[in-house]
């Protein structure tokens, strides 16, 4: 069989020699190697003090993003929910009315975008879907709940703060 | 009346000692399973517990807290009166035996009054120290017999079985040591262990027993039913072992009697082996400072032993992994005996042919 890396050993199935078998020369070996642990450094990260820098192409919790207006971006196509292998997103689509041009870009929006964060997976397929640049996985780590009902995300959970109005939506 | 001949400046005097001792034995068996978990991080590259105090110091008594406040099970169809007598026997044996350990060489007051820092000066410490750690076995026994769970039961036969057999070679190298010192009384043994170099030779056992120590090593890691031979729990492969059914405070003494067990046993090996409370040079140092920085120091050096030993145990631990329970076996009935048998009589011929 072809090797994947050259760390593998045949194991070896000959008796063992007295040497092995009065275990002690092996203990010894075994020892050394842990004591030399001793002087090694230690890799942990001390967490809550000490926070690694996420991975470029880490995926956390949904934001729907908005355009520079202001106006939500998502026009309800669905493509995110059918992308979606864990069937995490739930929308209804409304007509945009006249007048409300300046909260939705386009003709048709989301009037109700709910995720299930128990079912999501971050995947992020989601993300790859939509056509609008509407649904992003951001930087921040999914938080924990007490209740299942506050595990699935709302529209205004997710969207983002209007940059027009100063985060007031 | 016998009683009343007693001293009771007597009494109270081994009252205090045997508190301290007992409590200073609690202590350094806390500390031990600490010390056990950043032996292991350390070994493995990992911090090991750091959140409770500075270094996690206070984490055995954030352990201790919490096994107090969690919920007490006693499994229905056990023997009620067995299910809490196990953990309780398992605690009595492990803290009796530090009764004949000698702590620290005699200290002599001012007035001329002697005070021995050991509890019990009986003259078959030895065989005291075997017939306690015998009873261990009980403890093991009825916790795994009382909770009515055959996975408990299997696994305290297991122990049971294994500590019975490992006792065997335990007692015959002891036998070869006690041919040597021609005394079973621990004060007698460790006083023929004084300083460190006499006329020509070591006078510590472990230089004129090296089989015999090494033997009595090995029966000791399965007497404490430490890895590589714990296998009375085996928490990672078979069941959880004869504490399955214990919760709360009960399951807590079970794992501190290991720990009492293993400070009491260290003790006993560097009593027994590496000269107890003796060090290189004692002679000197008892002239340069008084008597009682000489107890202390003493009493100090002791305790240094022990810890190498409690760390040298903890090593072994988290390098060796668990022997099979037959490899096991085979190791302690083919091997270990055999050789403690050869060791006693090598012991006999040097003894009656060399010393004559
Ligand atoms: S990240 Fe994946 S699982 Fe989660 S909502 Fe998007 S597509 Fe569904
Ligand atoms: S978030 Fe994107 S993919 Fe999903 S419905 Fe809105 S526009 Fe379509």
């Amino acid at each position: 069989m072809e090797k994947l890396t050259n760390r593998s050993v045949q194991v070896d199935r000959s008796p063992m020699t007295f040497g092995e078998k009065i275990y002690l020369p092996a203990i010894f070996k075994g020892l050394t190697i842990t004591i030399g642990h001793i002087f090694k450094k230690n890799v942990t990260f001390k967490y809550p003090e000490q926070k690694r820098a996420f991975s470029p192409v880490f995926r956390g919790l949904h934001i729907l993003n908005r355009d520079e207006e202001g106006r939500e971006r998502c026009t309800a196509c669905g493509l995110c929910a059918l992308a979606c292998p864990a069937e995490a997103i739930t929308m209804e689509a409304a007509e945009r009315k006249p007048g409300e041009e300046h909260l939705y870009r386009e003709e048709k929006y989301a009037a109700k975008y709910e995720i299930n964060m128990l079912r999501c997976i971050f995947c992020g397929y989601c993300e790859e879907a939509c056509p609008k640049d509407a649904v992003y996985l951001s930087e921040t780590l999914m938080p924990t709940h007490y209740s299942r009902k506050t595990m699935v995300y709302k529209k205004e959970d997710l969207l983002i703060p209007n940059p027009k109005n100063h985060g007031n939506q | 009346m016998l009683l009343l001949d007693i001293d009771i400046a007597f009494i109270i005097e081994k009252l205090i000692l045997a508190t301290v001792i007992l409590l200073g034995s609690l202590g350094v068996a806390m500390y031990a399973t600490w010390g056990e978990r950043k032996v292991a991080a350390v070994m493995q590259d990992r911090v090991g517990p750091n959140r409770a105090g500075p270094f996690g110091l206070l984490q055995p008594l954030a352990d201790g807290g919490k096994l107090f406040f969690k919920e007490e099970i006693i499994p229905e169809g056990s023997t009620k009166f067995l299910f809490i007598l196990g953990p309780g026997l398992a605690m009595l044996t492990a803290c009796m035996t530090s009764a004949v350990i000698p702590w620290g060489p005699d200290f002599v007051t001012e007035s001329g009054k002697v005070i021995s820092l050991q509890v019990a000066d009986i003259n078959i410490g030895i065989l005291f120290i075997f017939g306690v750690v015998s009873l261990g076995v009980y403890g093991v026994m009825l916790g795994g017999w009382a909770s009515n769970n055959k996975f408990s039961l299997l696994s305290s036969i297991r122990a049971a079985a294994q500590a019975v057999s490992y006792e065997l070679a335990f007692g015959i190298a002891l036998v070869a040591l006690l041919m040597m010192t021609g005394s079973l009384s621990m004060r007698d043994i460790v006083a023929q262990q004084h300083g460190f170099w006499a006329d020509g030779y070591f006078t510590w056992n472990f230089f004129k027993q090296p089989l015999g120590f090494l033997i009595f090593l090995v029966c000791a890691f399965a007497e404490l039913n430490r890895a590589p031979f714990d296998m009375a729990e085996c928490e990672s492969e078979l069941n959880m072992g004869y504490h399955q059914e214990y919760s709360s405070m009960k399951l807590g003494f079970y794992l501190f009697a290991e720990y009492i067990n293993l400070f009491i046993s260290s003790a006993v090996i560097a009593t027994l082996y590496f000269g107890g409370y003796n060090f290189p040079f004692m002679d000197a140092v008892s002239d340069a400072v008084g008597p009682l920085l000489f107890t202390l120091i003493s009493v100090l050096v002791l305790l240094t032993k022990v810890i190498c030993i409690i760390l040298f145990f903890m090593f072994v631990r988290w390098t060796l992994p668990r022997f099979r329970y037959d490899q096991l076996m085979k190791l302690g009935w083919k091997s270990l005996i055999p050789l403690a048998l050869v060791n006693m009589l090598i012991t006999g011929i040097v003894i009656l042919y060399a010393l004559n």
